[in-house]
């Protein structure tokens, strides 16, 4: 048998798979958009019961990406995100070719102006400045703009006193923009190093991917450092070690898992719980002073 | 000094195998260095040393990067790839440097920090960010030199300084031009090509304002003369630690606000007038949060 007339009998078997009216059972007519395979356990989900569900795997509770408008709606109060420095676009440092013309496709065809969301918002009423990445943009690499926008909202919150609550993803670095990104792992760090002398919070959640400068600059910076689970955070690429030690890693290297075994994250809290969490931890870190007057107010 | 020179031949002066390191470079600069070893955590990375020396009367702490002169060099120094311990001890010595008010003098020569699986359970990438972070705010100078390659965070974690010098060969990027071929064309063969268009060399950086100085080699490279290229780095730490007091004879505080502001500065983006924190949209509208 050829291959063709082995998919024309698949086809066949399809289409006689229907009821005794005559009309096509519903189970073959899903086209496969409409499921969400799992990328840790491979399992196949309808993507209703994959979103109602908040987008995590029922089978092995991977949490699988959102985007940064998703995040904020299941984080923060209704209505409360004020968003900074919305029209600020990336140039091209390096003249990197197609680099520009990438960054136009990628905002009209994600609405975004780079791959981060920063703003002032609150969570059960405590106000907070948030930052959220967005892998759908260039894997939520740092480049100039991101750097950028998550040094200014530091510095507000620094300024402000308000507690900063970071949702980590990345790629790392982005080497379009050359040494000026990795200038930006210098700058976000350094912010939050004043935001730290000036006694403010900083909360990083680590979410899918977290990897690359980002971990080796503001994601592994927070005074409590957490993780959705299951979701990748490392600094070398995995296929890159694979490379190096010339075997294969096994398949929870580098999983919020293994970063909590080796003492490099606080907690790993699921997402259906995340904003109970930190607006607890949010509240705790609140000085006295602080309390009184919110009471008498 | 040889403007003309592109990246991908720069790439081959440094790779030359006599290239002096680190090792050639601080018995010529330093007088009395004491190396003193570990993390007082777990353990002892030879892929960078330090210590404390004496630079022409002033008492220092050297930290450097150490690539191998040969095979066994390369097989104890780990090819100057350095695992999370080498930033951790770096971080002591700097520490340390505050403790005495000694300046820093960081000597920078690898690929990169070490991508292997006991780094990664190290915590490799916190260790970098932390040294960034905290060099931030070092309460003593800090002078950083690029020797030959300045590769991604592994060099950044000791190059967050005062002043940033560049030996007039050596290259400075976010990840190594083959790295970069191979992520963005899949081709690591391509590694000359990409150099080229990575705007890597110490004129590029000079240009990107990230490198303020630029120390000439001998004629065709370092390796063509070893004590010249020495004598041409003291004259550098000489006049920077010269530089650095005179600039901040009110304080160190003022050094750290000027050590900030050198970063701070850096990206390359345009804003669209009226972008200004009150004008934000509301994104999350009418939805079911707890």
């Amino acid at each position: 048998m050829q291959f063709e007339d082995f998919f024309a009998v698949v086809r066949e078997r399809l289409g006689s798979d229907k009821g005794e009216d005559g009309s096509s059972r519903k189970k073959t007519d899903i086209p496969t958009g409409l499921l969400f395979k799992c990328p840790r356990c491979r399992n196949v989900t309808f993507i209703e019961e994959f979103n109602q569900n908040g987008k995590v795997c029922p089978n092995c509770n991977y949490h699988a990406r959102l985007t940064a408008k998703e995040r904020l709606k299941i984080t923060v109060d209704d209505g409360s995100f004020r968003e900074f420095d919305r029209k600020m676009i990336s140039k091209n440092p390096i003249n990197f070719p197609g680099y520009d013309s990438k960054q136009q496709q990628l905002r009209d065809k994600t609405g975004l102006n780079d791959a981060v969301l920063t703003g002032r918002a609150k969570i059960r009423g405590e106000d907070i400045v948030i930052i959220v990445m967005d892998s759908n943009y260039m894997m939520a690499s740092m480049g100039s703009v991101v750097g950028e926008r998550i040094t200014r909202a530091i510095e507000y919150a620094t300024a402000h006193k308000l507690p900063v609550i970071a949702f980590t993803a990345s790629g790392g670095a982005r080497m379009q923009e050359g040494i000026v990104s990795l200038m930006q792992m210098a700058k976000t760090s350094g912010a939050v190093a004043r935001h730290n002398e000036a006694g403010g919070l900083y909360i990083s959640v680590m979410t899918d991917p977290t990897t690359g400068g980002v971990t080796a600059s503001f994601a592994s910076l927070g005074d409590i450092i957490i993780a959705e689970p299951k979701v990748l955070i490392g600094f070398a690429g995995r296929r890159v070690i694979e490379g190096t030690i010339k075997q294969k890693l096994p398949d929870d290297f580098q999983s919020a898992e293994f970063m909590l075994e080796n003492g490099f994250v606080d907690m790993i809290v699921e997402r259906n719980k995340m904003r109970r969490v930190l607006a607890h931890l949010i509240k705790l870190h609140k000085s006295p002073e602080v309390k009184e007057v919110a009471e008498n107010e | 000094m040889n403007e003309q020179l592109s990246a991908s031949r720069r790439l081959d002066i440094i790779r030359h195998k006599g290239r002096p390191t680190a090792l050639d470079y601080i018995p010529m600069i330093f007088d009395e260095f004491f190396e003193m070893h570990g993390d007082r955590l777990c353990g002892d990375d030879r892929a960078i040393i330090g210590g404390v020396a004496s630079f022409m009367g002033t008492p220092v702490t050297v930290i450097a990067e150490v690539k191998g002169r040969d095979l066994e060099e390369n097989q104890e120094c780990n090819f100057g790839m350095p695992h999370p311990e080498g930033y951790r001890k770096a971080l002591r010595l700097a520490r340390q440097a505050e403790k005495f008010h000694r300046p820093v003098i960081c000597l920078v020569d690898t690929p990169g920090a070490y991508p292997g699986v006991e780094a990664e359970k190290r915590g490799q990438g916190e260790a970098i960010a932390r040294n960034i972070m905290e060099f931030m705010t070092l309460k003593t100078p800090v002078i950083s030199i690029i020797l030959g390659e300045g590769g991604s965070g592994g060099a950044l974690a000791l190059a967050v300084c005062d002043e940033l010098a560049m030996l007039e060969n050596a290259l400075y990027s976010v990840i190594s031009p083959k790295g970069f071929a191979s992520i963005l064309w899949k081709d690591a063969s391509r590694e000359r090509e990409a150099c080229d268009i990575m705007k890597i060399t110490a004129e590029d950086l000079v240009r990107l304002k990230v490198c303020d100085h630029i120390i000439p080699e001998a004629d065709g490279g370092a390796h063509n003369d070893p004590t010249q290229t020495a004598e041409n780095i003291s004259a550098f730490i000489s006049e920077s630690l010269q530089n650095l007091q005179r600039k901040f004879q009110k304080g160190l505080d003022e050094m750290i606000n000027s050590r900030y502001n050198k970063f701070r500065v850096v990206g390359d983006f345009e804003e669209f007038p009226h972008s200004d924190t009150t004008q934000g949209e509301c994104l999350a509208e009418n939805s079911s949060n707890v």
